[in-house]
């Protein structure tokens, strides 16, 4: 069992936990994930470590509710224990100097690329952070995020703060100014990954994405994770997360993630029903 | 004394009902009764050249313990299987016996072999029941072994060494222990309490299981060492599905049996929405390949409630490498068999979910190097079978994330670890086996390995160690 150190509520729906992990704490590094089971009956997530400390050996995690688990891990607090963690798990980032670098975080994603810019920012590069959600109050972490990068250019889907529109318009805008940027990386909804991928293709800039497909194990055994990069399958728990945005099939990742929306979104409906009621 | 009439009888153990079957996941072989059992045991002729015993990748004593349940002495029974083969209530059960000792029984050449497999299981789970599988502990002497991975493999060696004396830790990726014993094999044909219950036995006699390790990423072979660890032994099994490079490949709906077995047995998704983990509920179900694997998964999907569950095989029926027992209750329980089919491709609709699977005839040709049929297709012969889940099951290669990280290991062209005679891996003080070795993939084979592995890291012990 794995013990919540705290929890902070960033946004509407949006959940930081720091959980008491010493192992995972202490072998993790930038883009690795753990696979969680809230209790004995629930179902196995990934999600991607946003910070781990192996001084005080905790992790950080950072989750959008989207569905049953999600909700249940939100209905945690301090003090209370989760029932399972793996990791860390699939391959750590490939972070190096590159010059100028932007990182894209959208919706939840905001928070999936600090360990990037930390680490990027640490071996000299400077860093752009192009960050941004559906409103207002879906923004996560935007504070945080300035005090590691050199600039941070800001938008929302409806205009309620910063740029009115989506990272990947924010982003070409920026590349059009700026001819100097040797890497992208971003994390956020399929949608804008595949954006933002379109955006720099053309331009030849280095890409990475961190692929979120559904999983189960998260060491390479049950091949539900599996996405197609440059026509080859891979599977993202072990030879991913991170792809190169260029040959990843954003289509079929897309798809697959959506195989159990209907049922889900029933049981989803069904459990918040439940906790309404009291 | 029986008269040779009914000395040729086999016994036939009493199954659950057609009904309860295809609506559940209880066990479906009951096994034999105490009066069965005797019947059966009395019908073996008690070879003294036993060609049953050579027949068995563990060598159990097989005429010896037919003996001693002839006398009534279960007890002894249970000590000489054991003495070979640490799990016989899993392999009573899932042994493929009809090519093993069963195939060996003198008895065979009038198709009336002895039931070698149900005799085990009789007496493995009285012996279960009874608790006589109770650990002989000797002293510890604070040998650490840390066994990497909780299947057949990794159990056989926690056993042998924690009777030895030895500290023995297992860690397990999975949050319950039990390997494919917990994850692969569905409860129909391996309940889950006779797994708990092994596993419990060997918790009892000192053995610790460590979930939620991923050794090599949450902790490292070399960490394992410095924390005091003197022998490792790595049993991770294969553990990665083959998927078949065709079109289609990645339309939801098309799944490999490893994803729909872990949901199904492990993460019971059977019992959804009780359990968080949901699994289609397919109507049409195809499913690809010919071993226990894609013959537990078609028998999976009836119950999970399909409507048309179908097995396509590339060559014939009888070449299928399933337990013959298995298939023939697939297809009491509905299931379809289309041998000398391949697959092409999967088709898809608009939401790139599957709606059928376009495959081709063969015909057999040659024997190839495995001693069966090479199926090859017949041109123009193509045709179309609806489908709204497809699921693979081609067999599995070797897992690289583990192997990955400790470049040091050799290994073969496939990527399983090289091991010799002895069991050790080229690593010093490293030790493996089952199927992360390139077996035979079968329990009985990984536990013989884990004897075999546990003799060897005990030998090296008394030099060095102790």
């Amino acid at each position: 069992m794995y013990t919540i150190l705290d929890k902070v509520q960033l946004a509407e729906g949006i959940f930081k936990v720091r959980i008491d992990a010493p192992l995972v704490a202490k072998n993790w590094k930038p883009g690795q994930f753990v696979v969680l089971m809230v209790n004995e009956a629930g179902e196995r997530i990934p999600l991607t470590i946003v910070d781990g400390n192996s001084n005080d050996c905790t992790i950080s995690l950072v989750f959008q509710v989207v569905g049953r688990t999600t909700m249940l891990l939100a209905s945690k607090n301090a003090g209370d224990k989760i029932f399972s963690i793996l990791g860390p798990l699939g391959r750590p980032s490939e972070v190096k100097k590159y010059g100028d670098v932007v990182v894209v975080g959208g919706g939840v994603g905001v928070a999936e690329i600090f360990p990037q810019a930390r680490a990027l920012k640490s071996l000299g590069n400077y860093v752009i952070g192009v960050v941004g959600a559906r409103t207002y109050s879906r923004l996560v972490l935007v504070e945080e995020l300035k005090s590691i990068c050199d600039e941070i250019h800001v938008c929302t889907d409806d205009g309620s703060y910063g740029y009115r529109g989506f990272v990947s318009d924010l982003l070409k805008r920026l590349l059009e100014k700026k001819d100097t940027i040797g890497y992208v990386y971003a994390v956020g909804p399929v949608q804008m990954m595949k954006a933002v991928s379109e955006v720099t293709r053309d331009r030849g800039i280095r890409t990475f994405v961190s692929a979120n497909p559904i999983m189960i194990d998260g060491t390479g055994m049950c091949g539900v994770c599996r996405v197609i990069v440059g026509g080859e399958i891979k599977f993202a728990c072990i030879d991913g997360p991170d792809f190169d945005a260029h040959l990843l099939d954003f289509d079929t990742l897309e798809s697959r993630l959506k195989t159990y929306t209907q049922r889900e979104s029933e049981v989803y409906q069904k459990f918040k029903g439940c906790e309404y009621d009291g | 004394m029986m008269d040779s009439e009914e000395a040729s009888i086999r016994q036939m153990p009493k199954l659950l009902t057609l009904e309860e079957r295809v609506r559940t996941f209880n066990e479906v072989n009951l096994g034999f009764n105490e009066d069965q059992a005797q019947k059966e045991a009395a019908r073996c002729l008690q070879c003294p050249k036993a060609f049953c015993t050579s027949g068995c990748p563990a060598n159990v004593g097989i005429p010896q313990f037919i003996s001693a349940i002839r006398n009534g002495d279960y007890k002894r029974a249970i000590g000489i299987i054991c003495e070979t083969n640490s799990l016989p209530a899993v392999t009573g059960r899932v042994c493929q016996v009809e090519m093993q000792c069963e195939k060996a029984c003198i008895l065979n050449k009038k198709r009336v072999p002895i039931s070698i497999g149900l005799l085990e299981r009789f007496v493995a789970d009285i012996a279960l029941k009874k608790g006589w599988k109770k650990l002989k502990c000797e002293q510890s002497h604070g040998g650490k072994v840390a066994v990497v991975g909780s299947g057949p493999a990794g159990l056989t060696v926690a056993g042998d060494l924690v009777k030895l004396g030895y500290d023995v830790t297992v860690f397990e990726a999975f949050h319950k222990p039990g390997g494919v014993l917990v994850y692969g094999i569905p409860s129909f044909r391996l309940p889950k309490d006779v797994v708990e219950k092994e596993i419990k036995t060997l918790e009892e006699a000192g053995v610790k299981f460590v979930t939620n390790v991923f050794v090599g990423k949450t902790l490292t072979l070399s960490e394992l060492f410095k924390n005091g660890y003197e022998a490792i032994f790595i049993g991770i099994g294969a553990g990665a599905p083959i998927i078949l490079n065709i079109l289609g490949i990645n339309l939801s709906g098309v799944y490999t049996a490893n994803e729909f077995l872990v949901r199904t047995v492990l993460m019971k998704a059977y019992l959804f929405p009780k359990y968080d983990t949901p699994v289609d509920s397919g109507r049409r179900v195809v499913i690809v390949g010919g071993g226990n694997t894609a013959v537990d998964s078609a028998r999976a999907a009836v119950r999970l409630g399909a409507e048309e569950v179908t097995i396509v095989y590339r060559r014939s029926e009888e070449d299928m490498p399933a337990r013959r027992e298995e298939v023939l209750r697939a297809k009491e329980e509905g299931v379809k068999v289309l041998p000398l089919v391949s697959p092409l491709r999967f088709v898809g609709d608009e939401n790139n979910h599957i709606t059928k699977l376009e495959s081709v005839r063969n015909k057999l040709t040659y024997i190839d190097k495995t001693g069966r049929p090479t199926p090859i297709s017949i041109e123009g012969s193509n045709f179309f079978i609806k489908a709204n889940m497809a699921i693979l099951a081609i067999g599995q290669r070797a897992n690289k994330a583990f192997t990955q990280t400790i470049p040091e290991i050799k290994l073969d062209r496939d990527g399983y670890i090289i091991v010799n005679y002895e069991s050790r891996t080229s690593l010093n003080r490293v030790w493996a086996g089952g199927d992360i070795i390139g077996g035979t993939a079968t329990v009985i084979q990984a536990i013989g390995d884990g004897k075999r592995a546990a003799l060897n890291i005990n030998k090296t012990f008394d030099k060095s160690v102790r």
